[in-house]
């Protein structure tokens, strides 16, 4: 499983990097967790709001922090 | 000792500023930017900018949205990339990001307190009238590439609706409440600023989650500290600047409502780099050194809105010689407002 957080470096854009390696620390998976601070690179992904989450190249979140729990479902179904 | 005295000043600015309280209008201005991140539904204001949007609707709902998505998004960029690209097309981009700095509610209310009522109302009209001018403009120049564009339509990719846990009346009346905490306190009318606090607390207490809450007060808490450090460097430097430029120097170049004044301090605010507000103390400190009305309006409207580092950005997104036009634009526009606020309304 590959989980981008996609972000300039603001504050919120580094809850979002937490809150999953939070969540993939405690449910134990293993996952590449990248960020991508790039405003192009953001731009070419196709991101029009930051923060932003992406898993397995699909975006699932964008314009804002998920929660701990949104995080959790989220990555329990791509897992399964 | 020369470099004691600068120091001095900026000293001397910032006690002042924070001794008079010029800084406490800011805290219920800090409290809404908050709530909108957290309680205003991006999609809902997203979905007028893709590319089936009507043209009124999406031209409207950008020259206004930056109060809404600067606070939810640390950079507006790509989403002017997103909506000149796949969205609505260039105009509605465009539009978007001019308005955007200059309308957000900090800046509106930071502007009015520092500045005066009228340059701050004017800053917040101006701001969104002439990026409608702006982005009509720029979509009539490139109308055949936007032609093109609109027989092949992208997709912009819009957030998710989220579930509504309130009805959308009571979201209204609470920020009605907390524009209305912002106002009163303004105004110093402790009375009524009291009344509506309970208000406020009522419909907190009956319609809102713990969860909720805590995320308010969090955004709130995340915006000051991102905001205030900046601010503060702002007057500091504001301060430095008063004593360092020669007063003739000002009034010479900036002084009055001339037209060469205007266009000086157009050019100017289009190359020079304002972080978040800091735009409103230093030219706060350059009016106190005589520059005139309208061109501190002219500085305003192109000041935050372009730099030398955003405007390359820009070009890599969109192309030098759109970028070279829009700012064009930009210094035409802020000088022409400027002249007719400092020689016609003033």
């Amino acid at each position: 499983m590959k989980i981008e957080v996609l972000g300039p470096g603001c504050r919120r854009c580094h809850d979002t990097f937490e809150r999953v390696r939070e969540v993939l620390e405690e449910l134990k998976l293993e996952a590449q967790l990248v960020k991508v601070t790039g405003v192009f690179e953001i731009i070419d992904k196709g991101i029009s709001l930051t923060p932003a989450l992406i898993v397995d190249g699909k975006v699932k979140f964008q314009g804002k922090v998920p929660s701990i729990k949104e995080i959790r479902n989220l990555l329990l179904e791509a897992k399964a | 000792m020369p470099y004691l005295g600068v120091f001095e000043s900026g000293w001397e600015a910032l006690l002042e500023y924070l001794s008079a309280h010029v800084l406490t209008c800011l805290v219920p201005a800090f409290f809404v930017a908050g709530a909108i991140a957290v309680f205003v539904s991006q999609a809902a204001v997203m979905k007028y900018f893709g590319a089936g949007a009507k043209k009124v609707l999406a031209y409207s709902v950008a020259s206004v949205s930056g109060t809404i998505l600067a606070v939810c998004s640390c950079t507006v960029l790509p989403l002017f990339a997103g909506i000149h690209k796949r969205g609505a097309g260039l105009g509605p981009a465009i539009a978007f990001l001019y308005s955007g700095p200059a309308i957000n509610i900090l800046a509106v209310v930071y502007s009015a307190r520092l500045l005066g009522f009228d340059l701050g109302a004017a800053r917040a009209i101006g701001a969104i009238i002439f990026s409608i001018v702006i982005g009509l403009i720029m979509a009539f120049v490139w109308r055949k590439e936007e032609a093109q564009k609109a027989n092949n339509p992208g997709q912009l990719a819009l957030p998710q609706e989220e579930e509504k846990s309130r009805p959308q009346g009571i979201t209204l009346f609470y920020f009605a409440i907390l524009v209305g905490i912002l106002v009163f306190g303004a105004a110093q009318r402790w009375l009524i600023t009291g009344v509506v606090l309970i208000v406020l607390g009522w419909v907190l207490y009956r319609w809102f989650q713990k969860e909720e809450l805590g995320y308010w007060m969090h955004q709130t808490w995340d915006l000051f500290k991102k905001i205030f450090p900046i601010l503060i460097a702002g007057v500091f430097v504001a301060g430095i600047i008063k004593a360092l430029l020669p007063q003739e120097v000002v009034e010479v170049w900036l002084g009055g409502n001339g037209l060469r004044a205007t266009f000086i301090a157009s050019v100017f605010g289009a190359l020079m780099y304002f972080s978040t507000l800091t735009e409103v103390p230093i030219i706060r400190a350059l009016m106190d050194l005589g520059m005139g009305r309208g061109p501190a309006l002219a500085l305003l409207l192109a000041g935050p809105a372009l730099s030398l580092p955003n405007m390359i950005v820009i070009a890599r997104i969109m192309g030098i010689r759109k970028t070279g036009v829009y700012v064009c634009l930009v210094v035409v526009m802020a000088t022409a407002t400027g002249m007719i606020f400092g020689n016609l309304i003033l």
